[in-house]
């Protein structure tokens, strides 16, 4: 345990501190190369750049191959593999409009290099029960998981710094998890996500400098899908997402299929004379989490975003207690 | 509406824990002997369409869920 704690440190460092310093000069980059979008949540004409994506990369490839010097772990090349798959994946869909099967698709083809490396265990544990052997099972599990987080984080990235400071919490949550399963290997492996989305979450929390785009989104989701199958907890994991997997899950289940975005054409959310949020009464509009919060009253985005925040911290502690129970058998 | 979302979560992790221990109880012992060097392969097609049936409940209960929780909030 003690051998890890300078890599731990180094890798950390080396995650925080490339993305807060990369990120302003690839916001200048962006401007100047007038790769913006319009935010959509402001009264004013606000343009902001996009995508981060590629900070985050650099970020995350650069901590993980420190981490590598130190352990050398094919669950750290599983992690680099499938995550710079997963960011290549969605700079293609920052820079073209692809269609709804794109991503889920090639997302599950990066997951690819997890089985090659055998960057798994296919006993699938639960808390309270224990194990279930289900190899042929498993592999499908895991073909199946990096689509589903790095979509899941995708979604939820509708508002001014909720995807970078979700997954701050989702990610740091997950890392504690890990350390309470004793796999601290991996804990020290997964501690870079929560760094580079910290570092990010600076330029990206209300009012954004800069947007992540699909890259950053599926990066930061494909890397946290890749930890859970590499340390074992992908019930602890989707724990801890369970906010952007409700959000996911309500999207899907009002819409029936699987499509883009900005291929809905009923708008669940608008906005008051004073530009808060308000929910929509239309009926062709997807049912979201944010339609959802806003359905009582309006709220403002940066209330908007606390509350998902309060609902991470939440699945934060239920993935917690649900580590704990791990070491409970009935 | 937000303690519904709060319910909500509490629920999806309720869920999580009875299906985890459904999986265990039920897929877990679950083998066959008949089928000689088909054994495995049979018992995990048998499996995996176990767990395909109770992700399709786990969802069916999931919708009645937010359908009764959020049956006042959601006019939309």
């Amino acid at each position: 345990m003690t051998e890890l704690i300078i890599p731990a440190i180094v890798s950390c460092l080396v995650a925080f501190f490339i993305v807060f310093v990369m990120t302003p000069p690839l916001i200048k980059f962006l401007e100047k190369r007038n790769m913006t979008v319009k935010d959509m949540n402001k009264k004013e004409d606000v343009m902001v750049v996009r995508p981060g994506g590629p900070v985050l990369i650099v970020g995350i490839v650069a901590s993980e191959l420190v981490l590598y010097a130190f352990l050398q772990m094919n669950e750290i090349l599983a992690i680099i593999i499938t995550t710079s798959a997963a960011f290549a994946i969605g700079y293609v869909d920052d820079r073209k409009v692809m269609g709804g099967w794109f991503k889920p698709v090639a997302l599950a083809i990066a997951a690819i290099p997890i089985i090659t490396l055998g960057a798994y265990d296919s006993d699938l544990a639960f808390p309270l029960f224990g194990i279930v052997q289900i190899p042929v099972l498993y592999l499908a599990l895991i073909i199946f998981m990096i689509p589903i987080t790095g979509n899941t984080i995708n979604s939820i990235d509708v508002l001014n710094g909720v995807a970078s400071g979700f997954m701050v919490i989702a990610s740091f949550s997950l890392s504690i998890c890990l350390f309470i399963v004793q796999n601290y290997e991996i804990a020290i492996v997964s501690l870079p996500l929560g760094f580079v989305s910290l570092a990010f979450y600076k330029y990206h929390k209300l009012p954004s400098k800069i947007f992540p785009g699909d890259s950053g989104a599926l990066t930061l989701g494909a890397m946290y899908g890749t930890i859970a199958i590499a340390g074992g907890v992908e019930i602890i994991a989707a724990v801890a997402l369970l906010p952007a997997v409700i959000n996911s899950f309500l999207f899907l289940a009002s819409v029936k299929k699987i499509v883009e975005h900005r291929q809905i054409k009923g708008k669940p959310v608008d906005h008051t004379d004073d530009f808060k949020l308000r929910a929509t009464s239309d009926k062709s509009a997807p049912i979201t989490l944010v339609r959802l919060i806003l359905a009582g009253d309006p709220l403002s985005e940066k209330q908007v975003g606390y509350e998902i925040f309060k609902l991470a911290i939440f699945s934060g502690i239920l993935a917690i207690i649900t580590a704990f129970l791990m070491r409970v058998s009935l | 509406m937000k303690s519904g979302l709060y319910g909500f979560l509490f629920a999806m992790w309720i869920l999580l824990l009875l299906g985890g221990g459904i999986m265990v109880t039920v897929l877990g012992p679950f083998t066959i002997q008949q089928f000689g060097e088909f054994n495995w392969m049979i018992a995990s097609g048998i499996k995996v369409l176990i767990a395909l049936v109770l992700v399709v409940i786990w969802i069916l209960i999931l919708l009645k869920l937010k359908n009764w929780i959020f049956r006042t909030e959601i006019k939309f």
